[in-house]
């Protein structure tokens, strides 16, 4: 295949992975949008296949296992730990872009640039194994925070910004180093010894975010898996590698815009890491009217949502954890049966990823068109009779309104409290992530159903079709 | 500290100050509750049922008295018992201040701390413990159960096979709490009810009760709502107008509860005597202001009379007449009143003079009287809107204005030159891959904002499958002859291609499950 023939494929490829993404913006489109995406992948493969001289047992043998076993972890892998998967295949790319930038590295090819060009050139390979190698290890650690193998605590380090200047200085100095001594034919110490550091870096910096800033963290690590690709695109010199990471790289930066606006936080402040600790002055309890939150069974639950007219359910993170999608699935469909209008709202920051409710509720088959995106539904709820939130606590928060002192004032909640009843499934009176009461807990028409969010769900299902 | 209930002595007075669920409460605040022995009987709360909610049952009221340090009743205290009190004793009851001036003094010389539920200011937050509108919410509710009792048809409208029956008309005088009350539980017993005031804020909430709201034809916009959400007194050419609509009404309706007052002056007179002849044999008229001279010239307080073939009821104990009821929910008032004295829930309280709500309650401080409190700071009426908007902060416009030519200039200047800088050392072939990559993050911004949030997880993955791309670079150096080199691309490959396979597969799986019904 000729050097022509196999940019035009890429080209082809470029094209249709813009389609794929452009195909996501409504759910009907989105499934020819992932064929797309196949199709592009399949026809730059082919085309980068066709150039290869030799070693086609490796090729193909590697290419069958990595296909196989990720096929087996795609059908495997259960919603509720989609962040963790998303998690986890950001770090292989990650590493990849590390692999792909040594081999560039050590390729005597690479040897026959000169001046500005032989210094721009080790500069992209020093600068993609730079994301690489961040983007894998804080990857590894998001994966571990996630799934429960590291606690979700955000680490907070002595002097840790100071900490990551010194690591950012040293980067640079290795990086002049580095140049320095490829154009003499060596540099791979200083290559080594950066490779460690961004490791360290990237550990460092997942660490210090704490549970609830994930959709952050996980969308600004999808951010880097682009750059990353991108940058090995500049190394290789290939067109393909560089459109592809930059449209993967401001997706992610778009969606950690998104999770940011959604939470009201600067991406600076979240990733600085140590939520509620640097924003000063721990949070502060009300002025002590916060009254008595009233308890209430799932007989009355169910009895309430029977009489209503307009149910709101706003699902959190406690859903996912306590697996009770379902469950809720089955109780929308006797409550619509009943010819009870059941809604969702969706926070943008629920759960643990960008999109997590909502990915939650289609694998339950909620129908899609009864999910409705905070924004949407926010001005309807004075005309809600009963919502319903399941293991949510601040995205419910009423004194991110009120209270401009509170350390989560300013970001936009659902506000179920100008309904007529709010019901709150909870483990336990305990503060969310932020460390905030929640005044929405004593309010007159808030009733709290204590319990383990599947036991209790389980409860009204069966009081419902009693 | 040991809370004291003691007997209502004052005549016909049904009620308690505590009932055992409410007794209960109070325990966990950390007091002690006693009780005088027979106090909950004519409520139907059996001495039995306090000694099973841990109540202390204490025979003579002499002794109750002597050893509670806080004592709860319903009506103000009579003589003997402002001779029980004792400094450090504090009594929680109605008082009516602004009616009794002697007990005022009387109770002022014992020394002892005195909170009057009738004092309570109306605002938002002391809702909880407004007794004067749960005793209304009652009065309003037992008035139509007397008009009932003493008129002689069907309140709903039917059709049977022994005739038609017309529908009872009622007409409610003032939409307060107790107007708002009889409206409700008239209209669900199915009578037509109407429903004037005189202030016409309030129409909406009547109209809110299915019922109707009469207005006045008269010309001048008049507002009646005075201060704390009463009504005041209004002008002569209102009244005229007024009556006039009233003596229309009275040949139409068989049934008119009055509820209107005016705080601190006597009831207006609305219903006179020709009126009353006007109405139909057998109609009842229910006068809830007796008390306060009756609402009806004829009306009598505390007796049903019949003048001109109407009954007239003037009973001023109506809550009292719903005594289980009523003590029940004004225990409640009473409970979150010490609540708000003790914040600790430590079984101790503090007459805390700064709070707004116990200041306005606190008619007797240790012997002084602080009556009348100072005007509380917000009214719970909506005439707060009609206050004049705070003029608009004079807006920053010269500094915003020159801060967003900086802002749009800056950004713009920064790139700019960043662009120079690349351009003018970098070379050709990089400046090629430059300008797509720069272009292909404007498509992906512009590609990005179109994605529904719904499909974020799989905007990911998909995301994630492609970035794997990067596979083109391993497979560009699988075929080296370095073997190191072959050994990193070979690795590379294998975990893009987990990677292509797996985010490819998962994000079809996540697509097919997003569904319409």
């Amino acid at each position: 295949m000729t050097d022509q023939l196999a940019d035009a494929a890429y080209l082809g490829a470029i094209i249709l992975f813009i389609l794929a993404l452009g195909g996501l913006s409504n759910q009907e489109t989105a499934r020819r949008g992932n064929f797309y995406g196949m199709l592009g992948m399949a026809i730059a493969l082919i085309a980068a296949v066709a150039g290869i001289k030799g070693n086609y047992a490796v090729l193909i043998g590697t290419l069958s296992l990595g296909g196989v076993v990720g096929f087996v972890l795609a059908r495997r892998v259960q919603m509720t730990q989609m962040p963790e998967l998303v998690a986890i295949l950001h770090s292989l790319v990650g590493l990849a872009a590390a692999l792909v930038g040594y081999a560039t590295y050590l390729d005597p090819d690479g040897q026959h640039y000169q001046g500005a060009e032989k210094t721009i050139h080790d500069i992209e390979i020093y600068l993609g194994i730079l994301i690489g190698a961040v983007t894998f290890s804080g990857s590894v650690v998001a994966f571990g925070k996630l799934s429960g193998k590291i606690g979700g605590n955000p680490l907070t380090l002595p002097g840790r910004h100071w900490l990551n200047l010194i690591l950012l200085i040293v980067t640079v100095a290795l990086g002049v180093a580095f140049v320095g001594q490829s154009a003499e034919g060596g540099g791979l110490t200083p290559l080594l010894i950066m490779t460690v550091i961004a490791l360290i870096f990237g550990i460092h910096m997942v660490m210090a975010i704490g549970g609830a800033d994930m959709p952050v963290v996980v969308s600004m690590l999808n951010s880097y898996s682009g750059w990353a690709a991108a940058a090995t695109g500049f190394m290789l010199k290939n067109d393909l590698l560089i459109v592809v990471g930059a449209l993967v790289g401001s997706s992610g930066a778009i969606l950690s815009y998104i999770m940011c606006r959604a939470m009201n936080r600067k991406f600076l402040s979240v990733i600085a890491g140590g939520f509620g600790s640097s924003s000063g002055g721990a949070a502060k309890s009300g002025d002590g009217e916060q009254g008595e939150a009233i308890s209430i069974s799932a007989e009355e639950t169910a009895e309430l949502m029977r009489d209503a007219k307009e149910v709101m359910i706003i699902p959190g993170y406690g859903m996912a954890v306590a697996q009770a999608q379902h469950t809720v699935n089955e109780m929308t469909k006797a409550l619509r049966a009943k010819g009870v209008n059941v809604r969702f709202g969706i926070h943008p920051v629920a759960g643990r990823m960008p999109g997590h409710m909502n990915v939650l509720l289609a694998e339950a088959k909620v129908p899609y068109d009864i999910v409705f995106e905070m924004d949407e539904i926010n001005e309807g709820f004075p005309d809600v009779d009963v919502s319903v939130v399941i293991g949510a606590n601040d995205i419910v928060n009423p004194s991110a309104l009120d209270e401009p002192d509170s350390p989560i004032a300013g970001m936009p909640v659902l506000e179920c409290w100008k309904g007529r009843h709010t019901i709150v499934l909870k483990r336990s009176m305990a503060t969310g992530y932020a460390g905030v009461e929640n005044p929405l807990f004593f309010k007159e028409n808030t009733q709290m159903l204590f319990g383990d969010a599947q036991e209790s769900l389980e409860g009204v299902l069966k009081a419902l079709g009693s | 500290m040991q809370i004291g209930i003691p007997n209502e002595i004052y005549e016909g007075e049904c009620r308690v100050a505590t009932t055992p669920d409410v007794a209960q409460h109070l325990q966990k605040l950390g007091f002690t509750v006693a009780i005088e022995q027979g106090a909950g009987e004519s409520a139907s709360f059996p001495d039995q049922s306090y000694r099973d909610a841990g109540v202390q049952i204490i025979e003579k009221a002499a002794d109750l008295w002597a050893s509670s340090d806080i004592i709860f009743k319903v009506r103000a205290p009579e003589d003997e018992e402002v001779g029980y009190l004792a400094p450090g004793k504090i009594l929680v009851s109605f008082i009516w201040p602004a009616q009794n001036e002697e007990l005022m003094s009387a109770l002022a010389a014992t020394g002892a701390t005195v909170l009057a539920m009738d004092s309570v200011p109306r605002i938002s937050r002391a809702q909880k413990l407004d007794a004067l509108s749960s005793m209304a919410n009652i009065a309003g509710y037992r008035a139509v159960v007397e008009a009932a009792q003493h008129f002689g048809r069907f309140f709903t409208g039917q059709i049977t096979a022994a005739g038609k029956v017309p529908p009872a008309k009622v007409l409610v005088i003032g939409a307060g709490v107790a107007g708002l009350a009889a409206i409700g539980a008239a209209r669900s017993m199915g009578a037509i009810v109407r429903a004037f005031d005189t202030r016409p804020e309030v129409k909406e909430q009547v109209e809110s009760m299915d019922a109707d709201f009469l207005m006045l034809d008269f010309e001048d916009e008049e507002d009646g709502a005075g201060e704390g959400g009463y009504a005041k007194v209004m002008s002569e050419a209102f009244i005229e107008a007024e009556m006039a609509l009233f003596r229309e009404q009275a040949q139409e309706v068989d049934i008119i509860i009055t509820t209107a007052l005016i705080p601190g002056k006597p009831a207006p007179k609305l219903i006179l005597a020709d009126m009353v002849e006007l109405m139909k044999e057998g109609s009842v008229i229910v006068d809830l202001a007796t008390e306060q001279g009756g609402n009806c010239e004829l009306s009598e307080a505390g007796k049903v009379v019949v003048k001109h073939g109407v009954s007239l009821v003037g009973y001023t104990d109506l809550p009292s007449r719903l005594a289980a009821q009523s003590s029940q929910l004004y225990g409640t008032n009473l409970r979150h009143m010490l609540t708000d004295l003790s914040p600790e829930k430590d079984g101790t309280v503090n007459v805390d003079m700064e709070d707004e709500v116990i200041r306005g309650a606190t008619v007797i401080k240790d012997g002084k009287v602080t009556w009348p409190p100072p005007a509380p700071k917000l009214s719970a009426v909506p005439s707060e809107e009609k206050k004049p908007e705070p003029p608009p902060q004079p807006a920053p416009t010269e500094p915003a204005a020159k801060r967003s030519v900086l802002g749009f200039l800056v950004p713009l200047l920064l790139a700019g030159g960043a662009l120079a800088g690349v351009g003018s050392f970098a070379p050709s072939s990089f400046m090629e891959h430059f300008t797509v990559f720069v272009l292909a993050c404007f498509v992906g911004y512009m590609v990005i904002w179109n994605v529904s949030p719904a499909l974020h997880t799989p905007l990911m993955s998909v995301t994630n499958a492609i970035s794997s791309i990067i596979i083109i670079g391993a497979l560009m150096q699988i075929s080296k002859e370095t073997p190191a080199i072959v050994w990193l691309a070979a690795v590379a490959i294998l975990i893009t291609a987990i990677n292509i396979v797996g985010g490819f597969a998962v994000t079809h799986r996540m697509l097919e499950m997003f569904r319409k019904d």
